[in-house]
């Protein structure tokens, strides 16, 4: 018995030896063989390992210091919002689901979605019953104005979203609640009883929930406010609070908020007793952690480095509990119509001819943690996204050079011409975009020269500063682009609306400047029907695809890593990367 | 010291109508000895070779590798984003040190390519520290007092500048026109004269404190009391002399140029892309670290020629010094 145990032992080993050979074989012809990675994507459209198992510890990790901040008021960075939905609760939030249904609005700390009147002027929510924050204490409407108003205070919270103060009716020479104590604001917003608030705008937006949306209306007990110490210690409203302090260097705890009532709160599962938020780590070292299950996701949530990349690519048990997820985030080219002779539209069609969609691709890293070849502004996600391809670049990626050199003759342009590509200088992908670029195009007689410029001010006082743009002969530049919410006009009204480029620089839209797509933008901003709004932005997106004033580049996809202690990960389509509410960790 | 008897006497008269002895000069007992050190040599062979290869480059490429910068997308990984198929990085008889991560444009090329502008900027670089470092400390030694003592502390003000960052911010704020140049030719200018210009301290130091050694010597006294002026004395009595500390440090300098060179590439600020240069490969291979045939050729061309270079100087210097005789 034990002499046949021991053979069979034997052969198992040399069967596993000769499996370990193979893969070694795979993985030294640098992935040329093999075949097509299998990434899982169970968490993309459904949950995996589904759990309702509460307790333990979800440990998260980050790569350098916490990139804005954790005051509901001030924070503006994707994992920032999607982590803040833990610890503070808005009037409305997106579904915690996944697919589809991450990108739709349910009522949060409100009974309903808003309530319109006066034709998109007005909105009034009503609060629901037993809301408490940390300390037991009741939130009530007036924490949620005085939430909203404390986040117009620039000077405070410079760095916040500015649709607040841009929309709201305040009064002139309103300035935030600290400077302008006592200043009645209820032209703006009024809470005439504790559970209901009125919001009063200064011109119609249909759009209103989005905003409702916006951690600035998460509620702020004025009597714990500190100013920009807030930070410090934010008076929870969600199922988890602060242990102790926050501090952006170290990095912070959460746990359970015992005040926090789940009946009140179907949308947050509240699954681990405790998370933690390591920063300030190396990027591949947050990479190894969760390879090696020492953590458990990468809050950043734009997927792998490089590096674990290859790794995750050629071992399928990596790949098991990896996700590919297309971001709505397109990672495009200004084509600026002020530099000659880019203002006349064929030359700009040589372009979109010219260009290798595949270098693009390659640039960004590829299909997997690069993104799709893009043939729209809007990514597909966004409700309203119509699939056109005016210039055939999913049918053409290697480019169509014939007809970008027919286009270069209508421009009269035959001999081809010279121009320069802005990138940034911190950004290899970018690099790699305008040597791209340089390639393609030399193809057909355009001479491209990549020009590395400072990310700090790149739109501020080169690529987005027109002057900059037309003396410095800059008719290309590489950028990129994502929504603070996923609709039409949270994704394109900052890029494509001409009225927002400032001669004194500053805006992300270089080269959109078509009136008609102006007017279309005013009437689709206050389209009360949801169905003829997305209609609308879909045919805004055509309009500047036609006047070819944008490359689209790719929409971002990434590879997103989760270690196997992670139960019920899904990824949130608001965010793009996994939902931080619904997580759990295995005992 | 200035005996009259001797003042109208040519010094060279003492051998006429002698036998002649094997009188052998400096630089042919340096050579001597240079042709007895193997090691020097492979480093002096080494660079001729490379020298011949970065100027045959654009033949040499026709052979196997093909244009620098020509992309091969076509052969890159269909699965595994930006890699090439194939063995270590895509080798093969046509890309014979395989193909770059995400464009697929050819190692050997490259390197190739990248090695005339590393020696095109080192070497003329070099050229512009020796000749602003010789003829400073050259002045300096010689004359001595108060013009030592300021060309001596500007030197220290050189030496404490911090090179590199200044180096950054010269190229970010440089414009892309200028003097008639634009482009690469600029760029490149631009190089040679940062590396070349902040340098020129350390041969400077050298030669001034040789040359202070040297003014002191019999014959530069008795040249003086023979009447000869400053500019006969400086040129045909002391310059001669400091050609060898010169030429050893010259030879010394040329890799730490390579190497400044292939940092500031490194950093994005040196040679504007495409163009092929060592640092700017290293730069592109860095983020593929785990697959690390992209950052081993570029690696090692840097890596050989400042050890080739630092060999033959170390040679060359035991050859000229007197010391080892």
């Amino acid at each position: 018995m034990m002499r046949i145990t021991r053979k069979r032992a034997a052969v198992a080993l040399a069967a596993v030896a000769a499996l370990g050979l193979s893969a070694c074989g795979s993985s030294s012809d640098g992935g040329g063989g093999g075949g097509a990675p299998k990434l899982d994507n169970s968490a993309i459209g459904s949950v995996a390992s589904p759990s309702d198992a509460k307790g333990g510890t979800l440990k998260f990790g980050l790569a350098g210091e916490w990139g804005d901040t954790v005051d509901p008021g001030e924070t503006y960075y994707g994992y920032s919002w999607d982590m803040l939905r833990n610890y503070a609760r808005t009037l409305v939030v997106f579904k915690s689901e996944p697919g589809k249904a991450g990108l739709e609005l349910t009522p949060d700390l409100a009974e309903d979605l808003g309530k319109s009147s006066d034709g998109g002027k007005t909105w009034t929510y009503t609060l629901k019953p037993g809301l408490k924050f940390e300390d037991g204490s009741p939130i009530t409407s007036k924490d949620v104005k005085y939430a909203v108003l404390r986040s117009t205070d620039k000077k405070t919270f410079p760095n916040g979203p500015a649709y607040f103060e841009g929309m709201l009716n305040l009064p002139k020479g309103y300035d935030g609640p600290y400077r302008s104590k006592g200043m009645n604001t209820d032209s703006a917003i009024e809470t005439p009883d504790d559970s209901t608030i009125v919001f009063h705008l200064k011109t119609p937006f249909a759009g209103f929930d989005y905003l409702a949306q916006l951690p600035q209306t998460a509620p702020v007990p004025q009597a714990k406010d500190t100013g920009a110490k807030y930070k410090n210690h934010v008076i929870s409203s969600g199922p988890y609070m602060f242990q102790g302090n926050y501090n952006p260097t170290t990095g912070f705890t959460l746990v359970r908020n015992p005040n926090w009532d789940a009946s009140t709160d179907p949308n947050r599962k509240a699954l681990p007793d405790q998370m933690t938020v390591k920063v300030n780590m190396a990027p591949d070292d947050v990479d190894n952690q969760i390879i090696a299950g020492t953590l458990d996701v990468d809050i950043a949530g734009t997927g792998v480095q490089p590096a674990a990349l290859t790794k995750v690519l050629k071992d399928q048990t990596l790949m098991n509990r990896a996700d590919n997820p297309t971001i709505a985030r397109l990672w495009y080219t200004s084509i600026n119509p002020t530099v000659k002779p880019f203002d006349n539209i064929e030359c700009r069609k040589a372009v979109e001819y010219g260009m290798s969609p595949r270098l693009y691709q390659n640039a960004y890293g590829g299909k997997f943690a690069g993104g799709e070849i893009a043939s729209t502004v809007m990514p597909p996600m966004i409700p309203g996204y119509q699939d056109f391809d005016l210039y055939g670049v999913k049918d053409n990626p290697g480019g169509q050079e014939a007809k970008a050199k027919e286009a270069l003759k209508a421009c009269g342009q035959e001999g081809g011409f010279e121009t320069t590509m802005g990138y940034r200088d911190d950004r290899p992908k970018e690099k790699a975009t305008a040597e791209a670029f340089q390639q393609s195009l030399g193809k057909i007689g355009i001479k491209v020269t990549p020009k590395a410029l400072p990310s700090g001010d790149y739109f501020s006082a080169t690529c987005g500063l027109p002057s900059y743009v037309v003396k410095n002969n800059l008719g290309l530049c590489a950028n990129g682009w994502g929504a603070d919410w996923n609709d039409g006009y949270g994704f394109l009204s900052q890029i494509v609306d001409s009225r927002v480029i400032r001669e004194t620089g500053g805006s992300s839209n270089t080269s959109v400047r078509i009136p008609e797509v102006d007017k279309m933008i005013d009437q689709a901003t206050v389209e009360q029907d949801q169905a003829k709004r997305d209609e609308l932005w879909g045919q805004i997106d055509k309009r500047v695809m036609e006047e070819a004033v944008i490359y689209p580049g790719v929409y971002a996809k990434s590879v997103l890593l989760r270690s196997k202690n992670t139960t019920n990960v899904f990824v949130n389509e608001a965010w793009g990367y996994y939902d931080y509410t619904a997580m759990g960790v295995k005992q | 010291m200035e005996d009259p008897s001797l003042s109208h006497a040519d010094p060279e008269a003492v051998l006429v109508g002698e036998k002649q002895i094997e009188g052998r000069s400096l630089s042919q007992i340096a050579w001597g000895k240079l042709r007895r050190d193997k090691v020097a040599l492979a480093g002096g062979a080494f660079i001729v070779f490379l020298i011949l290869v970065a100027i045959l480059a654009p033949l040499i490429v026709k052979i196997t590798g093909g244009p620098p910068n020509a992309y091969h997308e076509d052969l890159l990984s269909p699965y595994i984003p930006n890699i090439p198929a194939g063995d270590f990085g895509g080798m093969s008889w046509r890309h014979p040190m395989g193909l770059e991560t995400v464009s697929g444009r050819d190692i050997f090329s490259r390197v190739l390519y990248g090695a005339r502008i590393s020696l095109l900027i080192a070497i003329l670089a070099t050229m512009l520290s020796v000749a602003i470092g010789t003829t400073v400390g050259i002045i300096a030694g010689f004359f001595g007092g108060w013009v030592d003592a300021i060309l001596s502390r500007i030197m220290d003000m050189f030496l404490a500048f911090p090179l590199l960052v200044f180096a950054i911010a010269l190229s970010g704020v440089f414009p892309d026109k200028a003097f008639g140049f634009s482009g690469l030719p600029l760029r490149l200018g631009l190089l040679i004269f940062v590396i070349g210009f902040f340098n020129w301290p350390y041969i400077g130091r050298i030669v001034r404190g040789q040359t202070i050694s040297l003014r002191e010597r019999e014959y530069v006294e008795a040249a003086r009391s023979l009447g000869a002026r400053r500019p006969y004395i400086l040129f045909t009595e002391l310059l001669p002399n400091l050609l060898a500390p010169i030429l050893v440090y010259s030879t010394l300098i040329i890799p730490t140029n390579i190497l400044f060179e292939a940092a500031l590439s490194f950093l994005g600020v040196g040679i504007p892309p495409p163009t092929a240069s060592w640092g700017g490969m290293l730069a592109d291979a860095v983020t593929f670290y785990t697959v690390p045939h992209f950052m081993f050729w570029p690696g090692l061309a840097i890596f050989a020629t400042v050890l080739a270079f630092n060999l033959f100087g170390d040679g060359l210097r035991d050859a000229f010094d007197p010391r080892g005789r």
